[in-house]
């Protein structure tokens, strides 16, 4: 089973080091560190391990080491930067793993974009050589690149010429979309598989700074300290620490303190139930310091996130998620208002992005998200949004006046803090474009909504009653799964992420299928395909149809 | 202004009538000129060096002899001649007519391998501008000079084609060939093994013997390539390479000489030898097995998608070709040793294609083991207990599957703390280069030899060892 735990003291690929307010992280892959048998992770190439423990890295420094204001990512190795996620790697795996991996990797690199976003948290590239594919990607994704010019070193995005693939980590995107690299250049820089060298690489626009090797480091600090001079992360608070996450893993599911994930296999299902805080939690930032990563809006965000990623991983399989919640709704609407009281404080702000970041990897699950709601349930605030990231949903209705049916409850964090990836709140996107019945919402907050109010305000989909309830939830649930499950994901992905695109919609959305379309033709992984046979000493033989 | 190419520019390739060319050339000689100016032999710019010149690439032409300074020098521009009915020798595209034009799909690749290859020609020279002034006499100061031009020839030889063939770009990589400099922390050469100075004539034997026989290989692969343009080039720079070698086993061969001499009068201490002004034959050993050991990583990993696709594609074959059977060497193994996890060796079976870095090293290694020979029959003759050896393949590699591992020069493997015990036994330790270096002085008499070498048997071009083969003024 992949499990996405690590810590620093584990790390096999990368280097992570403190000075100041910088952070420096060097990439020092070891080529026998594979996270599965079959390929040798040769020139600072990497594969799904290495990127658990970038993802690690940066969970670290944005939670344990608040003082850090500018990351510096580079490598430690000699004139080689990166040279992208390791062909044999991609070349062995099965295509839902390639998609999966393709799709972890764009999170953290998005994540990499949001800190800087919201956390004040810049990100510099220090690229010391070499640079190719999924290494310039992961530049592309920093604030600024800094290069060094050796009058040898190149960038490349050299997947289309010597792969017949894409560079599908957001590097044909963040050309165009984030540098305003001028199409026509990028069209001769994505078909170039060795590259551009440091004076082309400024010229267009692919790099910020060059700089030669005596001067480079100098160069890159600079950069870094002035990226950190105006960042708002404290120079003086105490980090809190990531302790290991509290899970039993069994064949029933995973269990977590506030998440459980049961696995029903047969039916292709899991059902996640998220449970509220026992309490209504700290109120004061004192408090709310002194339970770390005990406080529930961090650690319910973080074992929520675990459990989708070990779904996604492991369980390919089971196409449908069937969301829960249980507990008290006040404890939810308390531990939302501490958020909301103290979003400028740095622990706050990280423990929000937190929530942020794990919601909008729900929505890019390729799984389809049904929500239940349920006597005992707790669907207000932070968690109304499961049942609004959902496909569908599904709420029991009991006769008037029946004070124990589930209920609703809108709070400020339905209201602009936690965006999808397409800048809009569930809400907005629900009702695609349209502000008005937002703007009615709005002014609800708080109220408590039967199954009926839900229904009438847009916020549900179904409110069957207890008589109808059980084959309503199963037949819609037998339905949902008897469908093509690659059909449903291109549906899903197309319903879900309304109104204007933005770079990330562009990269899971335009970017992403279109690579998986290719890494799905014989051009690609065919007997004759120019992914299957690189390195091979075989040329690859086209079919030249174009589609 | 009209300028008479073929007497400035000695070629076969049509300079006179070639514009494009022409323009090219106009704006790189310069450009040529003032690097060699400056980053040449420059304490020797005003000297007449008694120099060999390619006119052309016949019998006659090859070998031009008369006293030349050497900025004045006449690099030419040659190829071998052609043979209308060439077909590509390997690969997939095997018995195809050979390219005349550089095919899109390769372009880049061959362009990458050219400016691989020119970039290792002017870093030699940058890497030797120093040895002038320690010249142990004027018959080795020819020959270092003449290695140089010649080096400098074969960095035209390389231009020649990024002119000819690959357009702006071609031109622009000329360019960068002159701004990399070795040993320049800011743009240093490509190659690693470039940027480090040759600075005492040991290691410039070392160097022409071990180093530049990768150089033959390399060009011996490259006169197989399907562009035709870049195999005839290559081939005629075979011819020139062979001297260096030449150079290499001669000079390693002589200063053996020397040692057993001064052995005969002072006895088999190092210690006696050393006082003595000769080189020891164990400081020998380990300058060998410095030099031998990093040449072996040139030829790049054992296992490698790279070589495997410039075999496939037809664009670096193996060298003699011709000798092979096989050309297509498409569902053969090849038996690879790699050290094993327990410490131990295991053969893995690996595609033909993907080892033919590792087929050319072997042809390499076999090669050097004729200079060695020779050189223990010099030692057994003069009745000296002692064997000099290259060390096993496996010895101090830094590329490769054997890369980083801890193997004597035997070839066994051992712990990472006896080996660094050990390694003052087998490579040239500070205190090895300095006695070395304490012995390079200037010898500027005609026919007079520095006392750590013997002379020659024979000068060049059947003129005696005591001709004044460099002129200092």
């Amino acid at each position: 089973m992949i499990t996405f735990d690590t810590d620093p003291s584990r790390y096999r690929h990368w280097k992570l080091s403190f000075e100041g307010r910088i952070a420096t992280l060097a990439l020092d892959v070891a080529e026998d560190g594979g996270l599965k048998p079959g390929y040798k992770l040769k020139l600072n190439s990497y594969d799904l391990g290495v990127d658990i423990e970038l993802h690690d890295a940066l969970q670290r420094i944005r939670f344990e080491h608040p003082e850090v204001a500018t990351v510096v990512v580079t490598s430690a190795k000699e004139r080689m930067f990166c040279s992208g996620a390791n062909i044999y790697m991609l070349g062995l795996s099965s295509h839902a793993w390639k998609v999966n991996f393709c799709k972890f990797t764009n999170e953290t690199r998005n994540g990499i974009e949001e800190a800087s976003a919201h956390s004040g948290l810049k990100f510099v590239a220090a690229v010391n050589g070499a640079c190719a594919g999924g290494g310039y990607e992961l530049a592309l994704a920093c604030d600024e690149i800094v290069m060094v010019d050796d009058r040898s070193s190149t960038v490349s995005l050299p997947e289309v010429p010597l792969l017949g693939v894409l560079p599908g980590t957001g590097g044909l995107t963040r050309l165009v979309d984030k540098r305003h690299v001028r199409r026509d250049l990028a069209d001769v820089f994505c078909t170039t598989a060795e590259g551009v060298r440091a004076d082309r690489a400024k010229a267009w626009g692919l790099v910020d700074h060059v700089a030669v090797p005596a001067r480079f480091r100098e160069r890159t600090l600079q950069r870094a300290e002035a990226l950190a001079a105006a960042s708002d992360r404290p120079a003086d608070a105490t980090g809190i620490e990531l302790t290991p996450l509290d899970r039993v893993l069994d064949d029933a599911g995973y269990h977590y303190g506030h998440v459980d994930v049961a696995i029903d296999r047969a039916v292709r299902t899991a059902t996640i139930t998220v449970r509220a805080p026992a309490a209504a939690g700290p109120a004061d930032v004192a408090g709310i310091l002194a339970e770390g990563a005990r406080w529930w809006p961090l650690a319910m965000a973080r074992e929520l996130d675990d459990a989708i990623l070990l779904l996604r991983a492991n369980e390919t399989g089971i196409g449908t998620l069937v969301l829960k919640t249980e507990g008290d709704a006040a404890h939810v609407l308390a531990a939302d208002a501490a958020l909301a009281a103290h979003a400028n404080h740095w622990f706050v702000r990280e423990t929000l992005n937190m929530l942020r970041r794990t919601l909008r990897r729900l929505d890019v699950s390729s799984r389809s998200l049904f929500a239940v709601i349920e006597p005992g349930s707790c669907f207000a605030g932070t968690l109304l949004e499961l049942a609004l990231a959902s496909d569908r949903s599904f709420m029991l209705a009991l006769e008037d006046g029946a004070n124990d049916g589930p209920q609703l409850r809108l709070g400020a964090m339905n209201f602009g803090p936690l965006t999808m990836v397409n800048g809009l709140t569930r809400l907005e996107g629900r009702f695609a474009g349209d502000a008005a019945p937002v703007a009615a919402l709005a002014n609800r907050q708080g109220e408590v909504l039967d199954a009926q109010a839900a229904l009438d305000a847009g916020l549900i989909t179904f409110a069957p009653d207890d008589l109808d309830w059980e084959d309503e939830v199963r037949l819609a649930i037998e339905e949902r799964t008897s469908l093509s499950p690659d059909a449903l994901t291109g549906m899903e992905a197309s319903l879900r992420f309304g109104g204007a695109e933005t770079m990330a919609t562009k990269v899971f959305g335009r970017l992403s299928a279109w690579q998986n379309w290719i890494f799905n033709r014989p051009n690609a992984v065919g007997e004759k395909g120019a992914l299957k046979l690189f390195g091979s000493g075989t040329k690859a033989a086209f079919d030249w149809e174009r589609v | 202004m009209a300028i008479d190419y073929t007497s400035r520019i000695p070629n076969n390739v049509d300079l006179s009538d070639n514009r494009t060319l022409q323009r090219a050339l106009e704006h790189w000689q310069p450009a040529f000129l003032e690097w060699w100016k400056e980053l040449g032999p420059s304490d020797f710019n005003a000297s007449e060096v008694f120099l060999r010149t390619a006119t052309s690439v016949d019998a006659k032409g090859w070998a031009t002899y008369g006293e030349v300074k050497m900025p004045d020098y006449r690099w030419g521009i040659f190829l071998a001649d052609r043979d209308e009915a060439r077909t590509i020798g390997f690969g997939d595209e095997y018995g195809k007519p050979a390219w005349q034009q550089v095919p899109g799909e390769h372009r880049s690749t061959l362009r990458r391998l050219i400016v691989t290859q020119g970039d290792t020609e002017p870093a030699s020279v940058e890497q030797q501008r120093l040895l002038g002034l320690t010249a142990p006499s004027l018959y080795d100061l020819r020959n270092l000079f003449q290695v140089n031009v010649e080096e400098g020839r074969h960095l035209w030889a390389m231009v020649y084609l990024l002119h000819a063939y690959f357009g702006r770009d071609g031109r622009e990589e000329a360019e960068e060939l002159l701004h990399r400099h070795s040993g320049d922390a800011d743009k240093p050469r490509i190659l690693g093994t470039f940027n480090e100075p040759i600075s005492d004539w040991l290691s410039f034997f070392m160097f022409t013997y071990f180093t530049d026989r990768d150089g033959k290989y390399q060009l011996k692969s490259l006169a197989e390539s399907a562009f035709d343009p870049l195999a005839r080039t290559c081939s005629f720079m075979l011819t020139e390479e062979a001297h260096h070698m030449f150079v290499g086993e001669t000079g390693i061969a002589r200063i053996i000489r020397r040692t057993l001499e001064v052995m005969k009068e002072v006895g088999d201490d190092p210690e006696a030898v050393r006082r003595a002004g000769a080189i020891d034959l164990p400081t020998l050993q380990r300058y060998m097995n410095f030099w031998f050991t990093s040449s072996l990583d040139l030829f790049g990993a054992d296992i490698s998608s790279n070589a495997a696709s410039y075999f496939a594609n037809g664009i670096k074959g193996r060298p003699d070709e011709e000798r092979y059977e096989d050309h297509l060497a498409l569902d053969q193994t090849y038996s690879l040793e790699l050290p094993d996890a327990a410490g131990g060796v295991r053969t893995d079976e690996v595609p033909m294609r993907n080892a033919m870095n590792e087929v050319m090293r072997q042809a390499y290694v076999k090669d050097c083991e004729i200079g060695v020979v020779r050189w223990n029959r010099l030692i057994a003759r003069a009745g000296v207990d002692f064997e000099v050896k290259l060390p096993s393949p496996r010895f101090r590699r830094t590329i490769g599957s054997w890369a980083n591992q801890f193997i004597d020069p035997s070839g066994r493997p051992m712990s990472a703390e006896a080996w660094m015990a050990r390694q003052n036994d087998w490579l040239p330790t500070e205190a090895d280069r300095a006695f070395v270096h304490s012995l390079m002085h200037r010898v500027t008499e005609p026919g007079k030899m520095a006392g750590w070498i013997a002379p020659p048997d024979r000068g060049i071009n059947n003129l005696p060892v005591e001709y004044e083969y460099v002129r200092l003024n």
